[in-house]
């Protein structure tokens, strides 16, 4: 009743083929099926936000979609960004600032972080707070995360502001 | 936890999909953004034999105005009724909804048909959809309907689509200049399933409160419209005694039940709170 379906899709640049059951979740096909298993699956039911992934630009939770339902999709999980060196900066600043302990939720948080910063360039607290809002993280009560994306959000407009500056007039 | 196995269909479609639907009986869901219902699968509160996915289906995407109406693909993403600015000049209420539904990655996927189909009475969209008086349309076997909001909820996740139909569009009527909008609601914390939210939409045509319409989540077993309070608005200047009328005629429009988060007589003191506070808003922009 459940034979494997053909499903074709991008993840992190590479475009695949494979065949999947239909009860399979993008988180379960990226850990299993492809052994990226920097997207960790936490509560497999859409609360605890650490198997966030880049679907068709926007970060969505990789265990509340089917993996049958990302064919033809664009998938980034959080070793793509980090090869392409997308979040080399706020992966700096979580390290310095001590915006981990277990590291458990790291993955999710980072991709919810590239999420709000490739919307909105220099969120306020409040808002950088809202977009982790599904994101738990049981070690670091959050104000080093807060922190940490604040100061790289100020980092890229100062480098913005500078490379204009540049520009000859 | 896992769903437990089920065979997957992708209709393109929606008379594919309903002939889906009806070749799988009874056994079968359709699935769109999945954001309710995979979680529901995981925790195997349902296991559906067969999945009908009509997340391709073109027919059920796009925002577009029609004249007098707004028409809302069932596959519209809550982060398209928070971003779109049709919906932004034409139904500013549902925008103003939309950031306090769950959270940014839910809202990236969910969808606006999902959450009204399922007719969650903790759902932000749901009550919304009484306050500004929208019609669903649905298709099924026997051709296509248009059902009122308020005849549409009609019981605990019980809505007017019989097993076998489709959700396909909700119609909205274009807010015109001089409606007025708000809304807010009370939850522990951001994203949480409030304890009592409120939307109000009413017009104020020379400083006269008409065409009132309240709707509030969190206080029942459907979304509920407050039309005690509206009655106590209406044909009224919007002021401090209209107000507080309308807060106290609350006790007849709700009768919310205790429960694990609030009692009931502290959910009915919110909702009077969450009235006055929204009602006062608009009064002051006014």
């Amino acid at each position: 009743m459940s034979a494997h379906l053909p499903i074709t899709l991008s993840v992190n640049g590479e475009e695949l083929t494979r065949r999947v059951e239909p009860r399979e979740t993008l988180a379960d096909f990226l850990r299993r099926d492809l052994g990226l298993t920097g997207t960790h699956a936490g509560c497999e039911m859409g609360a605890c936000g650490a198997c966030l992934v880049m679907l068709d630009g926007l970060p969505v939770h990789a265990c509340l979609i089917f993996a049958v339902q990302a064919a033809g999709a664009t998938i980034q999980t959080v070793e793509g960004l980090t090869e392409s060196a997308a979040i080399a900066d706020l992966q700096s600043v979580f390290h310095t600032r001590n915006a981990l302990q277990c590291g458990f939720c790291t993955p999710g948080m980072l991709v919810a972080a590239h999420g709000l910063l490739s919307r909105c360039a220099m969120p306020s607290r409040e808002e950088i707070r809202d977009a982790l809002s599904g994101n738990y993280c049981r070690c670091t009560g959050y104000e080093a995360i807060v922190d940490a994306i604040e100061t790289v959000a100020r980092r890229r407009a100062g480098e913005a502001a500078s490379s204009m500056a540049e520009e000859p007039a | 936890m896992k769903a437990r196995a089920f065979s997957y269909v992708c209709p393109a479609t929606v008379a594919e999909a309903l002939d889906a639907f009806a070749a799988a009986g009874s056994e079968a869901s359709f699935i769109a953004g999945g954001q309710s219902l995979v979680p529901a699968l995981a925790l195997r509160l349902q296991a559906p034999e067969c999945l009908v996915d009509i997340g391709r289906i073109a027919e059920l995407r796009g925002i577009s105005q029609d004249g007098e109406w707004l028409r809302l693909g069932a596959l519209t993403r809550h982060v398209e009724v928070h971003d779109h600015p049709l919906i932004a000049a034409c139904a500013p209420l549902l925008a103003l909804a939309a950031p306090f539904v769950a959270h940014p990655a839910i809202r990236n996927r969910g969808t606006l048909g999902g959450s009204i189909a399922l007719a969650d009475p903790a759902s932000e969209f749901p009550a919304m959809m009484l306050a500004v008086a929208a019609e669903m349309e649905i298709a099924g076997p026997a051709g296509r309907r248009r059902v009122p909001a308020t005849d549409f909820f009609q019981d605990l996740y019980q809505t007017a689509i019989e097993p076998g139909e489709l959700l396909v569009a909700i119609h909205i009527p274009v807010a015109r200049p001089g409606h007025r909008c708000a809304f807010d609601e009370f939850a522990r914390r951001r994203g949480d399933y409030a304890i009592v939210g409120c939307g109000v939409m009413l017009a104020l045509p020379a400083d006269v409160v008409n065409e009132a319409r309240i709707a509030f989540l969190s206080v029942g077993s459907t979304p509920l419209r407050a039309r005690a309070a509206e009655a106590a608005l209406n044909g009224r200047p919007l002021d401090a005694a209209a107000i507080r009328d309308a807060q106290a005629a609350l006790a007849s429009d709700l009768d919310p039940a205790d429960d694990e988060q609030v009692p009931a007589a502290m959910r009915l003191h919110l909702a009077r709170v969450l009235l006055g506070r929204l009602l006062g808003k608009i009064a002051a922009a006014a």
